[in-house]
């Protein structure tokens, strides 16, 4: 509960979070070689990282501070729906599987930083590239805001955000001094700083979750007991005569369990920040042994999915004041663990904030550099000055973050990011259609990526919850089967079917098409395959 | 191992694109996928494990199984890119 500081766990914290600092500043000179001018330097780390780097960078960006809040929350707050967080994270690997590898090809061979980047090369399409461009910024800034919301209910629950009676400034000077650290050691090592931070991260994570797993339930009276007691919270009818969660999926359910799963995988690796994580390794095989491994994420990620169901035996929402399900998870940490390890936990969520949003922002600032600044502003950048435009875009982006989160509501927030799923997905024709065939034409994905956008915002603006008026979920009736499901999934369909119908139209009304850079052999191309065009690598040519 | 610039349109190699270990890779990685889509299959509570209701620690076998399913369709494939790198000619690297 907020009564007072627990100092013994706040020590802890601080204590990791000056080391982590530490380890940020001097990632700099990590790994250092090449160009230190270049936007690879920066912005992708070198190109250099092997399997193991690549897991801990990869689990440190795609497992984030929120997810560990969230996806508890929400098993905490309706039961079985919540767990669609794990079948999501099962599809996703084996599904990106299939194009990662060709995408990480072909940016090796012609130098592309972001995915807007290759839309450009491959479509030859400014309109198109700036669309996904802007996309991928549109859905990464509520999701740095989200990392946010993490530390913030992390403080919340160390004592130290000052309490609702608190006055603003005194309540958010942590969360400005942790950004401020934050944005200090991005701006100064780029990639290299969440990379390296990482290893800590996902160790205290790994560390945390197994021993809550093994020692929660012991504490509790065994699973047991405490699936028991969550089966009669959620058998309680709410305000509205319906029970308020359930144990199992309702068949009637399932296809918004199933597509929601499908979904989100498939945006999954269309983030700009896991792109960014993808292109910053050394090979082919680097990306592919890491779908192999990654699930190891999947499993920690579904075991913290049960604390939702602890948190309900612990009670945790007892007595405390203001108390919201994001809460659920710092809560039961603080009333199960001794203080000393509940520091490590809060530490593994404040630094799994951290991570995330260092490559979010870099990944942002890459997009802004390449596609908007080089494309649109200044097309004769040289890589030193694309470097100095991407580390002041990523200073901007989080102060953009910053703002959203203290001066709109946290629910603003959490609706955008669910958005910005559903919109990132939309880019899944151009980019994942691109890797494998250059049927489409650039107009007919433009138009498809519009509609789809449209279509889903539009959707999901007439959605309301308890919560929100408008934005307040992510399913809705499909039309023509009847089903209610994802609206993002939904938004793709129309998508592709537009795309697809305007190509052929397109196609027989003979409307030039954008000069293609790529060729074949590019999407299987070696780390060692010499560069085909013989250009100094890597090319800047747009 | 080189890329031929003048011949891009060229086929990667004599295998041609369809070749069974690549079906194979492809079973392997839907396996899971379709595994996790079909809730109907799942979405019941008994028989519990150690106190965990079926749906739940179901899914969650699910995630080292289709880590299994994953490395296995990763060393179909990279067989397979050797065999074709050997069939071009390009020799050992």
């Amino acid at each position: 509960m907020s009564h007072g500081v627990n100092v013994t766990a706040l020590t802890v914290f601080l204590l990791f979070f000056v080391a982590v600092t530490v380890i940020g500043f001097l990632a700099s000179r990590w790994r250092r070689a090449g160009d230190a001018q270049h936007l690879d330097e920066w912005g992708l780390g070198g190109r250099s990282f092997g399997t193991w780097v690549t897991w801990f960078l990869l689990g440190g960006d795609l497992y984030t501070a929120y997810t560990f809040i969230a996806v508890p929350a929400a098993v905490y707050a309706t039961g079985a729906a919540g767990f669609f967080a794990v079948p999501y994270t099962i599809i996703a690997f084996p599904l990106v599987f299939a194009f990662l590898p060709r995408l990480w090809s072909v940016a090796r061979v012609h130098g592309y930083v972001t995915p807007a980047d290759f839309i450009r090369g491959r479509y030859g399409s400014k309109a198109l590239s700036l669309a996904v461009a802007l996309t991928g910024i549109l859905a990464t800034m509520p999701y740095i805001a989200l990392q946010l919301v993490g530390i913030q209910a992390v403080l919340d629950t160390l004592g130290v955000g000052g309490g609702a009676n608190a006055n603003w400034f005194v309540k958010d000077l942590p969360l400005f001094l942790a950004f401020a650290v934050l944005a200090a050691y991005t701006y100064s090592s780029g990639l290299r700083a969440p990379a390296l931070i990482a290893f800590v991260k996902d160790t205290l994570v790994y560390i945390v979750i197994i021993a809550a797993v093994l020692y929660i339930p012991h504490r509790l009276g065994g699973f047991g007991h405490i699936f028991d007691t969550a089966a009669t919270k959620f058998n309680t009818k709410g305000a509205n005569g319906k029970p308020i969660g359930s144990m199992i999926i309702a068949p009637k359910a399932q296809w918004t369990y199933a597509t929601l799963g499908l979904g989100s995988a498939m945006a999954l690796f269309l983030y700009p920040h896991s792109v960014t994580g993808v292109l910053a390794s050394k090979s082919r095989n680097t990306v592919r042994r890491n779908m192999a491994i990654l699930p190891a994420y999947s499993l920690m990620l579904g075991l913290l999915a049960l604390l939702g169901f602890m948190a309900i035996t612990d009670n945790v929402s007892k007595g405390a004041k203001g108390f919201n399900s994001q809460l659920a998870v710092p809560q039961l940490f603080t009333d199960m663990f001794p203080s000393w390890f509940t520091g490590v936990a809060f530490a593994a969520i404040g630094i799994g904030a951290l991570v995330p949003a260092a490559i979010m922002s870099i990944a942002a600032a890459n997009l802004f550099t390449r596609n908007v600044y080089k494309e649109f502003i200044k097309p004769n950048a040289t890589p030193a000055d694309e470097t100095r435009v991407a580390k002041i875009a990523s200073l901007l982006v989080k102060v953009g973050a910053l703002v959203f989160v203290l001066g709109m509501d946290k629910q603003v927030a959490i609706n955008l990011q669910l958005l910005g799923g559903l919109w990132i997905l939309q880019t899944f024709v151009s980019v994942v259609g691109g890797l494998f065939t250059r049927w489409f034409h650039h107009w007919a994905l433009l138009a498809g990526w519009a509609a789809g956008m449209v279509y889903g915002t539009w959707k999901a603006y007439g959605l309301a919850s308890p919560a929100t008026k408008h934005f307040g979920g992510n399913s809705a009736p499909i039309p023509g089967i009847g089903q209610i499901g994802y609206i993002g999934l939904t938004a793709f369909v129309l998508n592709l079917v537009v795309a697809v119908v305007l190509t052929l139209v397109l196609r027989a009304a003979k409307v030039t098409d954008g000069v293609d850079e790529t060729s074949p052999g590019d999407y299987s191309a070696e780390p060692s395959d010499p560069e085909p065009t013989g250009a100094p690598q890597p090319v800047a040519a747009h | 191992m080189s890329i031929d610039p003048d011949a891009p349109q060229a086929p990667p190699g004599p295998l041609p694109v369809i070749t069974p270990p690549r079906v194979l890779a492809a079973v392997c990685l839907l396996v899971p996928i379709v595994a996790e889509l079909w809730v109907s299959s799942y979405a019941r509570l008994t028989p519990r494990f150690d106190g965990i209701p079926f749906f739940y620690w179901y899914q969650l076998l699910w995630v080292p199984l289709s880590a299994v399913f994953t490395v296995s369709a990763y060393l179909l494939i990279t067989r397979e890119e050797r065999q074709r790198k050997a069939l071009r000619g390009g020799g050992p690297r």
